[in-house]
């Protein structure tokens, strides 16, 4: 062997035995800690939940809870019936998954199938900054523009209503089912596309026969993250929704949704250790399993209705 | 503009069902076929042969206009498929792939049973009759002599077949709508010795109802089931001619070459 051979094989070895040293020992443990922190904030989250709302549910009948008469801030006998909320929830969300579901979808479907590199180039970054834009500002434009112009077409619609903080959380939310179905839909190899139109397919029938098909784990996903998404969601409900805990399937009416209680809870005057500051925790423990729920069932469907490739 | 309909193959008695005229192929600036001409005869089996990058699957992507798909490809000259240029504008593309089929390099079947994969060309050209569909699954997997092997588990995913089934699954589909030329480019690259056997043979069998066309990098291959051999090099058709003589007495230097294994 060489000189020049000899010294490089000692570099060698004499690296890999550094390896073995104190720092490849303690960045594992340490990674392992940052990992802990998210798991034991979330064993927290739900310890405090459930030994609050146990308190809760303790000290109010489940009848009491599982009925529609909401009035927590009665001074005389207040009630804490979940169902207005459960309801306003599913009310809007649903609202929401109407806009968000067909527009997000052929969003996708348009940008990954038919439309040019340029068009996908310029229409992608504006999907992006649509997504950027804090609720809040949605919230408002709900409010201050969609409301009045809804009234205009819908003259019983009150100010406050469910129509259209919905219309606008759809609106939010498209830019989350359009980007994540995109993605599942570019994954969808070109082979089998190619396939197709080998057939005699037009592109039509190959985005609908093939590749949502193919991509519908990817694009289920996506309608149930944006589900989570529009039950979760909090400021455009509390702006443009209010605050009637009237238990109604009527969209033109006020309605108040989990996440807004919660809101007009801890902003307002539930003092600590009563019941209402109690059923704060209950309504957030309800919430928490709502998206648990969504979760498993994503996980189900897109477990049972994969197309592998 | 109203669409033409494609000359029925029953009717003729053309011998050639390709007329190859001055064809010119570029991706971009690059030229990837040069002045082709060449005859793709009825009922037989041509291959198509060259070292990579020679244009091989461009030129059998342009007879069902594949190629196409790629935004850059600029076309001259035309291609007569019984008379007609597949390249007048009163064609539509589609019936053209029904009535020219490929099948490609690396199997592609869908991510479906092995019915709905079979199934799958009918069903988008309007048949919806059951026994009908059936029927011509039942015909299509024995044309591709897979019947046998999938006939108790058609409902199964095709994703479950070995490489050579899917393959042969790939052909049973292309099959199902009835063309007349089946494109292969390379079918049996990705295959093992027994899987390439199979198909090889199914080829041979398959000739006395279609005409095939098919790009191989084995020399054995093109010997064994072509009737005729094309050799391209450079984007260019070099050599075209009965494949005994193209293996026995070519008239290119450099043609003998390839073929031996010289170069490429
Ligand atoms: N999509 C494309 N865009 C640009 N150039 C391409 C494209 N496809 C092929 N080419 C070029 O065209 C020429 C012919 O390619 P082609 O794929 O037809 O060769 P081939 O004979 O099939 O090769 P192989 O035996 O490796 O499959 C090559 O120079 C290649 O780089
Ligand atoms: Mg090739």
């Amino acid at each position: 062997m060489s000189d020049r051979e000899t010294d490089v094989r000692e570099i060698i070895q004499n690296n890999i035995r550094n390896k073995k040293g104190i720092v490849n020992k303690i960045m594992p443990v340490f990674f392992f800690i940052m990992a802990s922190v998210s798991v034991l904030t979330t064993i927290g989250i739900i310890v405090t939940l459930v030994t609050d709302a146990y308190k809760f549910f303790s000290a109010v009948g489940l009848s009491e809870i599982f009925s529609t008469r909401l009035a927590p801030l009665r001074a005389e006998d207040p009630t804490f019936g979940i169902l207005p909320l459960i309801n306003g929830t599913i009310i809007i969300t649903a609202i929401a998954m109407l806009v968000a579901i067909p527009l997000g979808l052929t969003a996708a479907l348009y940008l990954s199938q038919f439309a040019s590199p340029r068009v996908r180039k310029t229409v992608k970054p504006i999907l992006e900054v649509l997504a950027g834009i804090p609720t809040i500002v949605y919230g408002f434009f709900a409010y201050t523009f969609v409301t009045p112009m809804l009234m205009s077409l819908i003259p019983t619609l009150e100010s406050k209503n469910a129509l259209s903080p919905g219309i606008v959380m759809g609106i939010m939310i498209i830019p989350l089912v359009a980007s994540l179905s995109e993605d599942a839909m570019n994954a969808v190899p070109e082979i089998l596309k190619e396939g197709s139109l080998a057939l005699g397919s037009t592109k039509l029938e190959v985005a609908i026969k093939v590749v949502i098909p193919s991509a519908i784990s990817g694009i289920i996903a996506s309608f149930v993250l944006a589900i989570s998404r529009a039950i979760g969601e909090t400021m455009i409900v509390t702006i443009a929704s209010g605050s009637s805990k009237a238990f109604t399937f009527d969209i033109t009416r006020s309605m108040q949704t989990m996440t807004s209680y919660i809101v007009e809870f801890t902003s307002g005057d539930a003092g600590s250790g009563t019941t209402g500051y109690y059923s704060l925790y209950a309504v957030g423990l309800i919430l928490l399993s709502f998206t648990l729920v969504m979760n498993l069932i994503a996980q189900y469907i897109s477990r049972k209705y994969r197309e592998e490739y | 503009m109203k669409e033409i309909e494609l000359t029925n193959r029953i009717n003729t008695t053309d011998k050639m069902v390709f007329d190859v005229k001055g064809l010119n192929l570029w991706y971009d600036q690059e030229q990837a076929l040069r002045d082709i001409n060449i005859g793709i005869e009825k009922n037989r089996v041509t291959a198509i042969i060259g070292p990579s990058g020679c244009g091989k699957s461009t030129f059998i992507k342009t007879l069902n206009r594949m190629v196409e798909n790629i935004p850059s490809v600029r076309i001259t000259g035309e291609i007569l498929y019984h008379q007609q240029n597949i390249f007048d504008k009163a064609i539509s593309v589609e019936e053209l792939r029904t009535r020219v089929g490929m099948v490609f390099q690396k199997p592609n079947p869908f991510p479906k049973s092995i019915y709905e994969n079979v199934v799958f060309g009918p069903k988008i050209h309007g048949i919806k009759d059951k026994n009908l569909l059936m029927e011509i699954a039942e015909i299509s997997l024995k044309r591709a002599a897979l019947w046998d092997e999938v006939k108790d588990r058609l409902k199964k995913n095709a994703i479950g077949l070995s490489g050579g089934q899917q393959q042969r699954l790939c052909i049973a589909r292309a099959l199902a709508v009835n063309p007349d030329i089946l494109l292969m480019d390379e079918p049996t690259s990705a295959l093992d010795p027994i899987a390439t056997g199979k198909i090889e043979d199914l080829v041979l069998e398959l000739k006395k109802d279609y005409t095939i066309v098919i790009v191989t990098h084995s020399m054995q291959q093109a010997a064994r089931i072509s009737d005729k051999t094309a050799f391209f090099l450079t984007g260019e058709l070099l050599e075209y001619d009965e494949t005994k003589k193209i293996f026995s007495n070519p008239q290119h230097k450099k043609t003998e070459d390839y073929v031996t294994g010289r170069f490429g």
